[in-house]
């Protein structure tokens, strides 16, 4: 069939299944009106409806754990994760165990840092390196980070190798990606303490549990990556590697491989920057670091120090993603004939030279050897006169803004949401899911939201979605017009892209340490963390939209007399709409996370009930929980996808 | 093997791409053509080709893109499995051989060519061209002598350390028919080699390649949608549609005596004296009276022009190489092939 009869053939089927969305809308509406007169059992899900999910998962876990004798495989396990992280804990921070040398002098990590940088890019990246170990260790932060660098150091190789392995073996079985391929939708939408409780009951707290937790919430990307990486190959080069007459291991390990090099590393940066901010989460099962003392010095609204922690996880942050992707675009390039061995050598050369005089220096001068907390400079003072200035400032403004927000705003919609009977919320899904893909998208709405009813958690799982609902739209009305006016040249285009790849990049956590400042504990914090957080993806995603449209469209427009105003309506935003709903669609998801993280600084959604789990380590509870929450992700990312891959056909995009 | 046995020699090859194409293969009757095929929801990428391939000759196969060429010289080299039908490479059916001897028969006898190169972004031009050898484990030394001599076979001495992103196209090609040529095949396979190329490098690649060839003299399979370039390089051309060989011939033939009108159609546009040599058009001499130099039987007819047009003979003799005569040429047949027939 041709492109145009498809168009064609699709029209009125789109036309009936919209009719059929505004019947079961008109339906979901009646159900909602009629609210006071509906039979309990269609308000609220009925008790007998209701199904003990939290007990089974429960029975399996304690038959798995006891009966299987899986406890003593993850302990073991466990223990050899233990071992190197002692290892590393002793070479970075110094913790008394095997092989008792360390700690390594700060400056010739630092020294490291900076050959490393510069030999992955140039001298920018090697003062963002050099200068992150630098600024942690003159602030006196060193022990904190290296607690926390310990188990990034031991996690991240763990979580490349198995996502190596499980990604080609997901390459070589169709069957095994098809079982695959639904548990990492489910893992990738599962919020951070979901992993953490199971964890808690096999192995524990403290940082063996983090490093574990980490190995198992960054996974799933470097899966994805090297799956990809594999397809990718170009059919030549594997044909190339037949004809050279490889065997299947020669292929796999000499071809294929080394040429999905650049997937593979990107999925490396993926793992990097999900262990960092798994690591920083890890704080509430015991994990000592950095983490922890933001999380303490948070609870105790010190801003001033817990900017400078802040400060220290978003150079790291920075850090980290820069360097792993000049990895990954690093190109290898020739040198010239003979060039000397030392010369090709040079940065191993220079960073062992400059880590070994360090290392000398270290014995004679102690400042080079570890800056303790009497010598370590702080700005949390003049931090915390800023923050109070600007606090006493702008607190008008934030105390009306608070009291408007709560009062106007977030209680009657909160109210709403709770008012809703059930069944016509479920409606309401199936009516969106038929308008956009027929009765499998209903049905697939449908499914999500009715195990969330039947969980019996459908109040607390309201009030999440209300806040989602109320943080994203925030975070649409002040992101939309934002990606448009940064989208307006290249330049500008290029400089907010920069900018919101770094934002993206900073652990979830940080988000609260600004709105903590201005609102305070309270609801309105959350919806800010939450707006923050959910507004990066939303400016990025339209940024990228608008910047693709074809420039012969533009141009088209341009001499079709369009006004500025009416080429932006009328051409580029249909043409990047389908790209602007994938930022709505990560914008979503990330407002998740970020609501159930939120939690420690009070809500009464399911976040609340998680940590609560989390504290009386019932793992049944905390998946069904987090399960909950993974559904309301799943599904909005099922009518997204669905809708933009019909748009982008009707666009011809794809 | 004696010297008559032809080095690839394919049966009834046929190549279907569908849900169950052996058992749908099975079922069919007759010749079924493209379409109907189509019909039943398999797509016939090679039908019914038969071929011989002899030693040292240069096979051309031409055909516009979705013809079935680059699979069919796939299931030559087994790269890609056939549906039905037998291929030998020298006497054995590769369709049998186990991976290993398959493995075996890649290592040592055949080499291959692609359009976008194929390869290994990650490796040197050296460590390119030494893959093969390094596949079946020679030593480093000997690896690295064998390449550097390739590589200055192709000309790209003094690159051997360049990454293939930092060379042009025609010089990554370079480097795609050294690393073919590192295991001394017997065997060569072509794939669009030189389509990726612009016009100007495409003449001189196919200049190196030909002064390659006269050196190597390996037997050659050479894939290309450019009629002009297949008439260049050709012993003997493949013309293919739908994945059917619709003429098999040396290009004088071809150009000649088309077989059917998809092949006249290519040949229209073609001036036929540049293809047409002496020798083609040589007859017995049937008595007549031969006098006068003799032509040479490769000088082709445009070569010949302004004797043809100049002389008074009727017929004028052909000689090889060696002077000896081969036949007597009909001055007018000739004329027609240069001016073109009735004008």
């Amino acid at each position: 069939m041709t492109d145009q009869t498809m168009i064609l053939a699709g029209k009125p089927q789109t036309w009936t299944r919209a009719r059929t969305g505004w019947i079961i809308f008109a339906a979901a509406c009646l159900l909602a009106l009629g609210n006071s007169i509906l039979p309990a059992g269609l308000v609220r899900p009925p008790e007998w409806l209701i199904l003990p999910f939290a007990d089974w998962i429960n029975a399996i876990f304690v038959f798995v754990r006891d009966d299987l004798g899986l406890l003593y495989l993850t302990r073991t396990f466990a223990d050899g994760v233990e071992w190197l992280l002692d290892v590393t804990a002793n070479l970075l921070y110094g913790k008394n165990r095997w092989p008792r040398i360390g700690p390594i002098p700060w400056t010739a990590v630092a020294s490291i840092g900076f050959v490393i940088g510069y030999a992955l890019q140039g001298w920018r990246l090697s003062l963002l390196t050099g200068g992150t170990f630098v600024w942690i260790a003159v602030m006196g932060q060193w022990k904190w980070a290296m607690e926390t660098l310990s188990v990034i150091v031991v996690a991240a190789p763990f979580s490349i190798l198995f996502g190596l392995v499980m990604g080609i073996l997901a390459w070589r079985s169709k069957t095994f990606e098809r079982i695959l391929n639904p548990i990492l939708n489910i893992a990738q939408s599962l919020p951070h303490f979901a992993y953490m409780i199971p964890v808690v009951v096999f192995i524990g707290v403290g940082p063996k549990a983090g490093a574990i937790v980490t190995i198992i919430f960054s996974v799933p990307p470097m899966i994805r990556m090297s799956l990809l990486g594999l397809r990718k190959v170009p059919h030549e080069v594997i044909e190339s590697g037949h004809m050279c007459g490889s065997t299947r291991w020669q292929l796999l390990r000499h071809v294929r491989i080394p040429t999905a090099r650049t997937e593979i590393l990107v999925g490396v940066n993926q793992v990097i920057m999900q262990c960092l901010a798994m690591v920083v989460l890890a704080s509430f099962i015991g994990m000592p670091g950095l983490g922890q003392k933001l999380l303490q010095l948070l609870q105790a609204l010190k801003i001033g120090r817990s900017v400078e922690i802040g400060i220290t996880i978003v150079l790291l942050a920075v850090m980290l993603d820069r360097c792993t992707k000049a990895w990954a675009t690093k190109q290898p390039e020739h040198f010239e004939k003979g060039t000397s061995i030392a010369v090709r050598n040079k940065f191993l050369l220079i960073g062992a030279g400059l880590s070994l005089s360090c290392l000398v220096l270290a014995q004679f001068i102690p400042l080079m050897d570890q800056i303790g907390r009497r010598d370590a400079f702080t700005i949390s003072k003049p931090i915390d006169a800023v923050a109070d200035w600007f606090i006493v400032l702008i607190d008008p403004v934030t105390q009306w803004l608070r009291w408007f927000l709560i009062t106007w705003v977030l209680i009657p919609i909160r109210d709403a949401f709770l008012w809703m009977p059930y069944a016509a919320v479920l409606a309401l899904l199936a009516a969106a899911g038929w308008a956009i893909g027929g009765a499998r998208s209903a049905l697939v709405c449908l499914a999500f939201f009715g195990l969330i009813a039947i969980s019996g958690w459908w109040d607390r799982a309201m009030i999440t979605v209300y806040t989602v609902v109320v943080a994203v739209c925030i975070a649409a009305v002040m992101g939309f017009p934002l990606g448009v006016w940064g989208s307006f040249n290249e330049k500008r285009a290029s400089i907010a892209l920069l900018i919101c790849d770094t934002l993206q990049t900073f652990p979830s956590f940080i988000y609260l340490i600004p709105v903590v400042m201005l609102f305070g504990v309270n609801d309105v914090a959350v919806i800010g963390a939450v707006v923050l957080f959910a507004a990066v993806p939303l400016v990025r995603y339209t940024i990228e939209g608008l910047r693709q449209v074809p420039g012969t469209l533009i141009e088209a427009a341009d001499m079709s007399g369009a006004t500025r105003m009416q080429t932006l309506w009328k051409v580029r935003l249909p043409m990047a709409l389908p790209t602007i709903m994938v930022g709505v669609n990560q914008s979503v998801m990330f407002s998740l996370f970020m609501v159930i993280i939120a939690a420690f600084i009070g809500t009464q959604d399911l976040g609340q009930e998680m940590q609560r789990a989390l504290s009386s380590t019932d793992v049944g509870k905390g998946l069904v929980l987090g399960l909950a929450v993974a559904f309301m992700g799943l599904m909005v990312d099922h009518l997204v996808t669905t809708w933009a891959r019909s748009k982008k056909e009707a666009l011809g995009l794809e | 093997m004696t010297a008559a046995t032809p080095v690839i020699s394919c049966k009834n090859v046929w190549k279907l791409f569908g849900a169950n194409p052996e058992q749908y293969l099975k079922s069919l009757t007759g010749n079924p053509g493209f379409d109907e095929i189509r019909q039943a929801g398999y797509i016939a990428a090679v039908r019914d080709v038969s071929l011989d391939i002899a030693k040292g000759e240069m096979l051309v196969i031409m055909g516009l893109s979705g013809s079935g060429k680059s699979t069919f010289v796939r299931c030559l080299s087994r790269l890609i499995d056939i549906t039905g039908g037998k291929v030998r490479v020298e006497g054995q059916n590769i369709g049998e051989m186990s991976e290993k001897e398959l493995i075996d028969l890649r290592r040592n006898k055949m080499g291959m060519v692609f359009q976008s190169f194929g390869l290994l972004p990650h490796r040197t031009v050296l460590d390119n061209v030494a893959f093969p050898l390094e596949m079946r484990g020679q030593d480093r030394h000997e690896r690295r002598a064998r390449a550097l001599e390739v590589i200055e076979l192709v000309g790209l001495s003094g690159r051997e350390d360049y990454f293939p992103r930092e060379l042009s196209g025609g010089q990554q090609q370079r480097v795609g028919i050294a690393r073919s040529l590192a295991i001394e095949p017997d065997i060569w396979f072509l794939d669009e080699p030189f389509s990726a190329l612009d016009p100007l490098i495409r003449r001189e690649m196919q200049d190196e390649f030909l002064r390659l060839q006269e050196m190597l003299g390996k037997t050659i399979v050479f894939i290309t949608h450019d009629f002009d370039e297949a008439l260049r390089l050709a012993d003997r051309i493949a013309i293919m549609k739908d994945g059917v060989v619709e003429q098999c011939d040396t290009p004088d033939q071809i150009v000649l005596n088309p077989a059917t009108e998809y092949v006249a159609k290519f040949t229209e546009e073609i001036e036929k004296s540049r293809v047409v040599h002496a020798g083609v058009l040589a007859r017995e001499v049937n008595g007549h009276s031969l006098t006068g130099a003799p032509v040479g039987d490769k000088q082709t007819i445009s070569e010949l022009a302004r004797l043809l047009v100049n002389d008074s003979r009727d017929f004028l003799p052909v000689a090889n190489n060696a002077g000896a005569l081969v036949g007597a040429m009909n001055r007018q047949k000739a004329l027609d092939v240069l001016l073109g027939e009735g004008s």
